[in-house]
């Protein structure tokens, strides 16, 4: 029975496609996210009819205060594989919290976090990017001093399986790896269009630039969960809507993303199913259309009558 | 030509050699501060791997390689438990905490009834000559040439300039603090036992304070953002007393004004160089125009 148990969690772990747009060739990107998956997981053959009906991400009553404020009281969500899903709400909702939970760089106070049948919300964030789930910033944090193909060369760190002495005696592998990652790193470039801008100093960026290249670092080591936090705060309109191109495409292909914006036109675009966090609760779950139709969604964006009238 | 050359180290022989010796203390510094990481330690790791040395070499009659080693490595086993608990700390806080260790160990030294107490040890046989310190630097300098476009080097960098973010890469910030830590204090350690069986004498207050921050101008003055910083500097600050010998003429006393001097030195760096030495080689006009570039390209950004 366990065994039965084991087989149908490595056919539900293999929810991504490779991301093969613009990378060099589909097998390495394959490899690549063979490489951030559970040992047990790797052997196993794709099947993606399966994967659509199952959640990939499941939070449940996570609760999270600062000091006597509760950003986060009892959030529960799921995300089916292969999904954009939408977190939406009025400022200080709790929607950064929530993605600072899942990535690891805050613990919840309670409740817990699963990825397939993985309970993540223990591990400290290097394990939790290691599972295949990497984020972006909502105040950009790249490495400011590097220049930007160094920044996803960063990104490509679980990638890399060079080691110290193989590099120390010039062991021919190190090199046919490095040429490889960095021909990956400047296809994802030019697939977030920062094509020949890999030499400047990231900071040298413009905002909108540094944004897509957090993203292009993000998706550097092939994750299966993507948490974009206001990728498109600073785009203008024609920006966001070809980041909302690129997310379709990633999506298309296998990734799921979980996507907290303002920007709510790009959200209606996007997104499959979208949450509505209000005061640190989950106050609506949806499809774009349902979610705007709701009475209490309406309310905690514009006020309720009584308060307005 | 090989004669001039042969001259020329018999007569700066000593400066040679402690100026390599205080190349690889300089390097030992750069593995942490390349990581981010302000520690003061290494001037104590020096300490435990020269009075490891000495006592290897006079009271156990071990041969001279194995001792060099054993003093690096008995310095690392120190720097586990130490980084474990202190590497949480950051910044200045990380300085202060490992000064502490550092006055803790020189005490212990001072102690140390069986070590000598205050006096240190006396006689201990010199058995360093210059090659093994220009070998042993020579490794080193190949390790941090390997190390820069490595996994970990660029783990290392992205540590220093975003802890949080490097996590969320996937690299093990903890683990990569405490290993530069560790080899910071093996550089040192084989560094300091080294030295020991350079000038027969181990005197526990060399591995105080005063050294430490020595240690840390080398790296500052040098620049620490390329591996060949820190020797520079090293190289630098310990050939001022010998610079300064040539100005006798004009009432410099070159015991007595070294510190005076490289305190000169240090501020001008700080001032006009801010990355150190290293950077005047890769100053050129154009670098200037594009620095402005960014700047404005920056505020036109806004925030």
């Amino acid at each position: 029975m366990a065994a039965a148990a084991n087989d149908r969690d490595r056919d539900a772990a293999r929810p991504c496609r490779p991301l093969s747009g613009a990378l060099p060739t589909p097998t390495l990107a394959a490899e690549g996210i063979a490489r951030t998956m559970m040992p047990s997981e790797r052997a196993s053959a794709p099947t993606p009819k399966e994967t659509a009906s199952r959640p990939l991400l499941v939070v449940e009553n996570v609760r999270k205060a600062f000091g006597g404020v509760h950003a986060v009281e009892s959030v529960s969500f799921q995300i089916e594989a292969g999904h954009v899903q939408g977190l939406i709400g009025p400022n200080g909702a709790g929607k950064t919290t929530v993605i600072n939970i899942i990535s690891g760089l805050l613990r919840a106070d309670g409740g817990t976090i699963h990825l397939l049948d993985r309970r993540i919300d223990q591990l400290p964030p290097h394990k939790i990017a290691a599972l295949g789930v990497r984020r972006t910033h909502q105040n950009i944090r790249l490495f400011a001093k590097m220049s930007v193909l160094d920044n996803v060369t960063v990104g490509q760190h679980l990638l890399r399986r060079e080691t110290l002495v193989e590099r120390l005696v010039f062991a021919p592998r190190g090199r046919a790896e490095s040429a490889r990652l960095h021909a990956e790193a400047e296809a994802l470039l030019a697939r977030v269009g920062l094509q020949g801008r890999a030499r400047v100093p990231a900071a040298a960026l413009s905002y909108g630039d540094q944004r897509r290249l957090e993203i292009a670092r993000a998706l550097a080591s092939h994750p299966r969960l993507l948490l974009l936090d206001e990728p498109a705060a600073g785009m203008n309109h024609t920006e966001a809507a070809a980041l909302g191109e690129l997310m379709r495409d990633l999506a298309a292909q296998g990734l799921t993303i979980l996507l907290v914006e303002h920007n709510v036109q790009l959200v209606m675009d996007v997104c499959d199913r979208v949450t509505v966090l209000n005061f640190g609760r989950v106050i609506a779950h949806g499809t774009p259309a349902e979610v705007t139709r709701d009475p209490e969604v309406i309310a905690a964006y514009l006020g309720t009558d009584e308060e307005t009238g | 030509m090989l004669g001039a050359l042969h001259a020329f180290y018999t007569q700066h022989s000593a400066l040679i050699q402690v100026g390599g010796i205080n190349a690889i203390l300089a390097i030992s510094l750069y593995f942490t501060l390349a990581t981010g990481l302000l520690s003061l330690a290494n001037a104590a790791f020096m300490g435990i791997g020269a009075y490891t040395g000495a006592l290897l070499t006079m009271r156990a009659h071990w041969p001279f390689p194995l001792v060099v080693l054993a003093g690096g490595v008995l310095a690392a086993t120190t720097a586990v438990p130490l980084g474990l608990p202190v590497l949480r700390l950051r910044g200045v806080f990380l300085a202060i905490a490992t000064i502490g260790f550092g006055e803790v160990v020189r005490i212990f030294f001072i102690n140390w009834s069986y070590a000598g107490g205050a006096l240190g040890i006396d006689g201990v046989p010199r058995k360093t000559t210059w090659w093994h310190i220009y070998l042993a630097l020579v490794l080193l300098l190949f390790i941090c040439w390997r190390l820069r476009r490595s996994r970990a080097g660029y783990a290392m960098e992205a540590i220093r300039q975003d802890e949080a973010a490097s996590a969320t890469m996937g690299i093990n910030v903890t683990a990569y603090k405490v290993a530069v830590f560790v080899a910071g204090a093996f550089i040192a350690g084989i560094a300091g036992s080294l030295q020991a069986h350079l000038r027969y004498i181990v005197d526990p207050n060399d591995y105080g304070f005063s050294t430490a921050v020595d240690i840390l101008v080398y790296a500052v003055v040098g620049g620490m953002n390329v591996f060949i910083g820190p020797v520079i500097g090293a190289a630098l600050i310990t050939a001022l007393p010998d610079i300064l010998r040539q100005f006798t003429s004009l009432g410099v006393q070159p015991g007595p004004d070294r510190a005076l001097a490289s305190g000169i030195v240090l501020l001008l760096v700080i001032l006009f160089l801010p990355e150190g030495l290293v950077s005047i080689a890769r100053f050129r006009p154009w670098r200037r125009r594009q620095t402005t570039a960014i700047a404005t390209q920056r505020a036109r950004a806004g925030p």
